[in-house]
């Protein structure tokens, strides 16, 4: 498909290469099996110029790192590499199959950062025609990243021919980046001054060059200046709603890993040490859902919520009835018990997982980042987390509220003795609540497999975090953790910039230390009988 | 009076204390006197080794006096522990003197390869023992005093204190992880080269350091039994059953908590200084909040409430542990973890509980 | 009560005894890593790769007409426990060698028990320099085997300007820097243009240091991050750089603690192109590679599973101590300690590592780029082997120091200036 869409355009365009025949076709090929990168650079340049049909294939597969070459013989192929080891083989010239072959009678070609992006840049040039306007705005921004001077031409060319005005913009914003390095003074000065409000980081590296050589003329340079001021004050500006957003995106982490806990500790005065293990479940949940459905990575955190809420609850209901339940009424030593679950939990992932990291998939529509404006960026995946993290809080607060259950569980932790009196089964509460608890934390797990490693370690990188939040927000209060995990996240955010990330969290823990002072039952106290206890 | 005191227990602490006597005889003899391929020659590595379950032993003890006691969960005991370590660390440092690695004759070896021009002024006075023995005791029992008058005083009570006290060893690892607070960092204090001009590599001088541990367990033995068995020890365990009623009958609560607080974080001061000559490094992850609550774990595994109990536990698990990390390596977490949960739940009273419930039901 | 128990002391001194009685047939090999804990992600793997190496030096026949046997203790990433256990399997379980440690403060923790006990370790890891103990050999990289000859890659190659250094802070990032830093300067690079950042273990909220790398790296130069973040923490690290949109093109961050195996735990996606600087990578185009990938994979029964640089460390450890043991004719302590100086096996890049009177190894320096498949493209290397220098040139306390442990010198720490060698315990 790619290789009919060829522009006739480009092969003039670029250094004329007369040749067409699949002769020439065939030396560029394989004189890319070399070890220097700038002979290689010198092949992918020839080829680019080509239009012979498996141009395109060749190209994708460099920059894939699908292209090998076999030992011995010298051939350039295409190699996919096969479930049981090994690869695949199809020539790259011919697209002759060659059958499967060991892992050794393979050598990949390699390409480096420097090639990757010309590639990046000869591959788009040979798509300025798609058909879809964002493939062509996708190419002209490859083709400006590339900062090779040669691709000037083409973007000017295709000015003359394009007629979709977005991509028009790009074509000028481009030209405009190329035109910093003009030798045209007048065109360079022009470029300079567009470029005030453009925060691409490659025109800042431009405009700080020229406002920093001496040898340019005093015109040019303090217009560089000038806009490279502009653009600081816009960056600046943006500082500060950024690290509002960080401080967000860092306490809704801290309220989806704590929120659990609120619910089996707050409520339940059972202090779950094995509550990061139960977060941990819910992230090998997620590693394995995208093991048995590797066709469907974008839809994996989907399945992995409600799977890992199962598991995990599960996981919080046995525990609750194998060990909790003898424990009623001696809270400080379920901590104990469960610290010892806790360890237990640890090992067996070990042991079936093994020790190391498992590589959770951000799926496509997770990473990268939401451009508000420009220079202003926020992460997908932290603004999905913190949307999410207020969905599962919505969701717990009805279920608190509105539900038989949450009446029971409301009832039941105000007093015990007489939620039985009226009739409240309170075995049952016990195991739906503390199934409940657990089923967050798995949840809470999908979210962090986003976020950080999925390890045997990673509860215990949240459990003391978790019971600071809870503590600091009042125990038994579900807005206090809301609260109380935002709010630190923001002040931990904010004093980042000037303290250092251990400084700032070491802050962090002694204000909440000094604050447990001053209201020693959290920022939000339970009141009435349930606070003698 | 004070007779009284101190022999009217029970007898689980009369066997306790025969043992230790037992252990301070026969130990020294058999390591430093008997020939080495007898039988009953001891190794110098069992010697370390049981010296470090002294130190545990002190550590649980110390927090039994306050959990068992006062009902007090602290989650940080182990901040006590490490900062008496800290202590005796910075003295041993201080004896290097000029045989670093780098030959400064007053800065240590990680100051010197971070470009240190002199010591800090915190580290003045290190190198007199006196002071640095002083400084084990001060300096625990001065971050508990300030943490307990804080905490008492607003009446932060039950999983708040707990937490709490967890908050401060957490902040408290994490200053000392710190290359710039001037301890050595990550990989904290190390290679210690003598103590009070004896050589630390010298079975003699282990021997001794067994012996005060041995000394130190006892003491602080009988200093907690002394305490739990005074007026003081029966108006804290009144407080433990009911702190309001206690209040109200007119005794200020808060004092005797703080009095009791500061007391036990000493203790497990002394028992951090007689832990670090004996592995011979300290550094933050003795702060870890995990070990804490493992600290909390022995206690409960031995039996609260009985101070010999606790320092059982300590010398249970840690056995345990050095002999499973060894045999099993793949799998020790999982006997660990069932131990506990086992414990937890089928032995509400610790392991002393079993022996103590029997001899009940034969009166 | 007490009778489990006591069946466990007659059973510990039981396994004593029965390894007493079979020390007089085999050679024993300590293996002194973390199975459990936070470190036995990394260390796991090297207790198998010496399991392995034993396994094919019995099957090629033992050594000195004995067998060889592996002692494995779990020292549970526990500092102190390191010590213990280096006592218990040097004493105890009279091990003849060990293989172990990762961390710099394990191997700090256990340095005096060899030291006391006379014992042989051998440390297959990076690490900052500014050591070199009778005792130990060091297998892995001193700093003028990664971090400087990586600076200059980033400086010639790719033309960086202005550098992050960003690490994790403890004493290996913090010499590396120091290093780093002095080097850089010395190089002509400005204050203004060298960022030193340092993060807690196991840090996972990165957004705020990524978005400044961003910043300081969009303020005209080229800017390269030199990363010594350690394990836990790089996974959201590199997240994070690939969901702000960092990409090798612009800012490319060379690591010197993130191999194959870590690679294994991220989704290497977004991360193509960026470096990493070690002495072996899997990818290495050598049959002897080759070879010991094929047994490898066939010991550990996983094709999924991938070797890295500390692994050839302990492969080229492991060669050594075999050969020296030969030219000896004597597991002995001191005798094996003289006979390794000089020895030369082959490197698993197709070169030759030699043993040098430092107790530090010849290595080549080799620069990868993160491939989609989690492994490395080799883009540079350096053209002959660097020898490892134990004390660093370019810290103003180590510059007149060197370790010579061959007579009449033999010291770790000799100072050229005053002609004193510092802090020997021995003898």
């Amino acid at each position: 498909m790619k290789f009919f869409r060829f522009s006739g355009l480009l092969a003039g365009l670029l250094i004329s290469w007369p040749v067409m025949s699949s002769d020439a076709f065939e030396t560029a090929v394989l004189s890319l099996n070399t070890r220097s990168f700038a002979d290689k650079t010198v092949a992918a340049n020839q080829l680019a110029a080509m239009e012979h049909p498996r141009v395109d294939l060749v190209l994708d597969a460099l920059l894939e790192g699908e292209l090998y070459s076999r030992r011995r013989s010298d051939v350039v192929v295409f190699a996919t590499s096969l479930e049981a080891g090994g690869y695949h083989l199809v020539d790259a010239v011919t697209g002759e199959d060659l059958g499967d072959v060991g892992r050794r009678d393979v050598r990949k070609i390699s390409v480096n950062n420097k090639l990757r992006r010309q590639l990046k840049g000869l591959i788009a040039s040979r798509q300025l025609n798609a058909p879809e306007p964002d493939a062509r705005i996708a190419a002209v921004e490859a083709i400006s990243n590339t900062g090779d001077i040669n691709l000037r031409d083409v973007i000017v060319r295709q000015k003359t021919v394009e007629s979709n005005t977005s991509v028009l913009a790009a074509l000028d914003l481009a030209l405009v980046v190329f035109d910093l390095d003009s030798d045209d003074a007048a065109v360079r000065l022009a470029a300079v001054q567009a470029s005030a409000d453009n925060l691409h980081a490659n025109v800042r590296v431009k405009l700080t060059n020229i406002a920093g050589d001496a040898s340019l003329d005093e015109e040019l340079r303090s217009a560089a200046t000038n806009s490279l001021l502009a653009i600081e004050k816009k960056v600046s500006r943006y500082q500060m709603i950024e690290t509002l957003f960080f401080g967000l995106s860092l306490g809704s982490v801290l309220v989806l890993a704590a929120i659990g806990l609120s619910i089996t500790f707050g409520v339940m005065g059972v202090i779950n040490m094995a509550h990061g293990e139960l977060i941990m479940l819910g992230a090998y949940t997620t590693y394995v859902v995208q093991l048995l459905f590797p066709d469907a990575i974008a839809w994996s955190l989907f399945i992995a919520i409600p799977a890992a809420f199962v598991v995990s609850g599960t996981a919080g209901i046995i525990i609750e009835r194998g060990v909790i339940r003898y424990l009623y009424g001696r809270p400080l030593e379920t901590l104990l018990a469960t610290f010892g679950v806790s360890l237990i939990l640890q090992q067996l992932v070990r042991t079936v997982f093994s020790p190391l990291n498992r590589s959770v998939i951000t799926p496509e529509w997770m990473s990268g980042s939401l451009e508000i404006v420009g220079g202003l960026s926020i992460t997908w995946n932290r603004l999905y987390i913190f949307f999410f993290a207020l969905m599962v809080f919505a969701a717990l607060l009805l279920i608190l509220q509105k539900t038989r259950l949450g009446l029971e569980v409301r009832a039941v932790t105000q007093n015990r003795a007489m939620a039985q009196a009226m009739g409240i089964r309170n075995t049952r509460v016990d195991i739906l609540t503390f199934g409940l608890g657990a089923g967050i934390a798995g949840v809470a797990g999908v979210a962090l497999s986003q976020l950080t490693n999925v390890g045997p370690n990673l509860g215990q990188s949240y459990i003391v975090d978790s019971f600071m939040v809870v503590v600091f927000g009042g125990v038994g209060n579900l807005w206090g953790t809301l609260v109380a995990g935002l709010s630190l996240g923001v002040v931990n955010k904010f004093l980042e910039p000037y303290a250092g990330a251990v400084v700032a969290k070491i802050l962090v823990l002694i204000f909440i230390i000094l604050f447990i002072q001053r209201r020693p039952r959290g920022l939000f106290p339970q009141k009435g009988r349930a606070v003698e206890n | 009076m004070l007779g009284k005191y101190l022999l009217d227990h029970e007898t689980g602490g009369r066997i306790f204390l025969a043992v230790l006597f037992g252990m301070a005889v026969v130990v020294p003899i058999a390591n430093l006197w008997v020939p080495a391929d007898s039988f009953f020659h001891i190794p110098t590595y069992t010697v370390t080794l049981l010296g470090k379950y002294l130190c545990y032993a002190l550590l649980a003890v110390a927090l039994d006096l306050v959990w068992g006691y006062c009902g007090i969960l602290s989650l940080g005991h182990g901040a006590f522990f490490a900062l008496g370590g800290y202590a005796m660390g910075m003295y041993l440092m201080r004896q290097i003197g000029e045989r670093g690695v780098y030959g400064h004759p007053e800065l240590p070896d990680f100051m010197v390869f971070l470009n240190w021009d002199s010591l800090p002024w915190y580290w003045y006075g290190f190198d007199q023992f006196w002071f640095a023995m002083l400084m084990v005791m001060f300096a625990p029992g001065i971050l508990a005093f300030v943490f307990g008058w804080l905490a008492f005083r607003s009446r932060v009570s039950g999983v708040y204190l707990s937490i709490m006290t967890q908050a401060l060893t957490y902040a408290l690892m994490l200053a000392f992880f710190r290359n710039e607070l001037g301890f050595g960092g990550n990989n904290g204090l190390t290679d210690f080269k003598d103590i009070l001009g004896a050589s630390l590599q010298s079975d003699t001088t282990r021997v001794w350091l067994f012996i005060s541990s041995v000394i130190a367990l006892a003491l602080g033995y009988l200093i907690c039994r002394y305490i739990v068995n005074s007026r003081l020890g029966s108006v804290v365990t009144a407080v433990r059953d009911g702190e309001a009623r206690a209040r109200f009958i007119g005794y200020r609560v808060e004092r005797y908590q703080v009095w009791i607080f500061t007391m036990s974080a000493v203790l497990a001061g002394i028992a951090g200084a007689l832990y670090v000559p004996q592995v011979g490094i300290i550094n933050p992850g003795e702060f870890q909040p995990l070990y804490s609550i493992e600290l909390v774990v022995w206690v409960a595994l031995g039996g609260r409430a009985t101070l010999y109990g606790a320092a059982l536990g300590a010398g249970i698990v840690n056995y345990v542990k050095t002999v499973l990390t060894g045999a099993l390596p793949e799998v020790w977490l999982f006997v660990l973890g069932a131990l506990f949960v086992l414990v937890t739940i089928f032995l509400p009273r610790g392991v002393v509980g079993i022996w103590r419930r029997r001899s009940n039901h034969g009166r | 009560m007490l009778k489990p128990f006591i069946k466990v002391c007659v059973l510990a001194i039981l396994t004593v005894s029965a390894a007493l009685a079979n020390a007089a047939d085999t050679i024993k090999v300590g293996v002194l890593h973390s199975l459990s804990g936070t470190m036995a992600i990394s260390e796991t793997t090297l207790k198998d790769t010496i399991l392995m190496m034993v396994e094919e030096q019995n099957a090629a026949g033992g050594l000195l007409g004995k067998n060889l046997e592996a002692v494995v203790v779990d020292p549970a990433s526990n500092w102190p426990l390191f010590a213990e256990k280096a006592r218990e399997l040097i004493e105890k379980e009279e091990v003849d060698v060990i293989f172990g440690c990762w961390t710099s403060v394990s191997r700090k923790s256990v340095l005096p028990v060899f030291e006391e006990l006379n014992g042989l370790l051998f440390y297959p890891v990076q690490y900052e320099g500014e050591e070199s103990s009778k005792n130990v050999f060091y297998t892995g990289a001193a700093p003028n085997q990664q971090a400087i000859p990586a600076v200059d890659y980033l400086r010639d190659e790719i033309g960086a300007q202005r550098w992050v250094l960003a690490g994790t802070d403890y004493v290996y990032p913090r010499t590396t820097n120091k290093i780093l830093e002095a080097y850089l300067k010395a190089n002509g690079v400005a204050d203004e243009d060298i960022l030193i950042n340092y993060t807690p273990f196991g840090h996972s909220d990165w957004q705020s240091i990524v978005s400044d790398i961003k910043k300081f790296g969009s303020a005209g130069k080229k800017t390269a991050v030199v990363s010594t973040i350690n394990g836990d923490a790089n996974v959201p690290f590199y997240k994070e750089l690939g969901n702000q949109d960092i990409s090798a093109e612009d800012i490319p961050v060379i690591a010197f603690s993130v191999g194959e195996e870590e690679l294994s735990g991220i989704d290497t996606g977004p991360l193509v192109g960026h470096l990493a600087a070690w002495n072996y990578f899997m990818s290495v185009d050598a049959e002897v590679n080759d070879d010991f990938i094929d047994s490898w994979l066939d010991f550990i029964d996983d094709e999924e599973r991938v070797t890295n640089d500390p692994m050839e460390a302990h492969y080229i450890g492991f060669k050594m101590w075999v050969e020296a043991v030969k030219k000896a004719g004597t597991t002995d302590s001191d005798a094996v300690q003289d006979a390794i100086i000089g020895v030369s096996v082959p490197n698993l890049s197709g070169g030759i590592a030699t043993m040098m009177p430092n107790h530090h190894i010849t290595k080549p320096v080799l620069i990868g780029e993160i491939q989609d498949d989690g492994q490395f493209d080799i883009v540079w290397e350096t053209s002959g082997s660097v020898p490892g220098d134990a004390w660093s040139d370019f810290l103003p306390g180590s510059r007149d120091i060197t370790a010579d442990w061959q007579a009449p010198l033999s010291c770790g720490n000799y100072n050229v200036k005053t002609g004193t060698c510092s802090g020997q315990v021995y003898e």
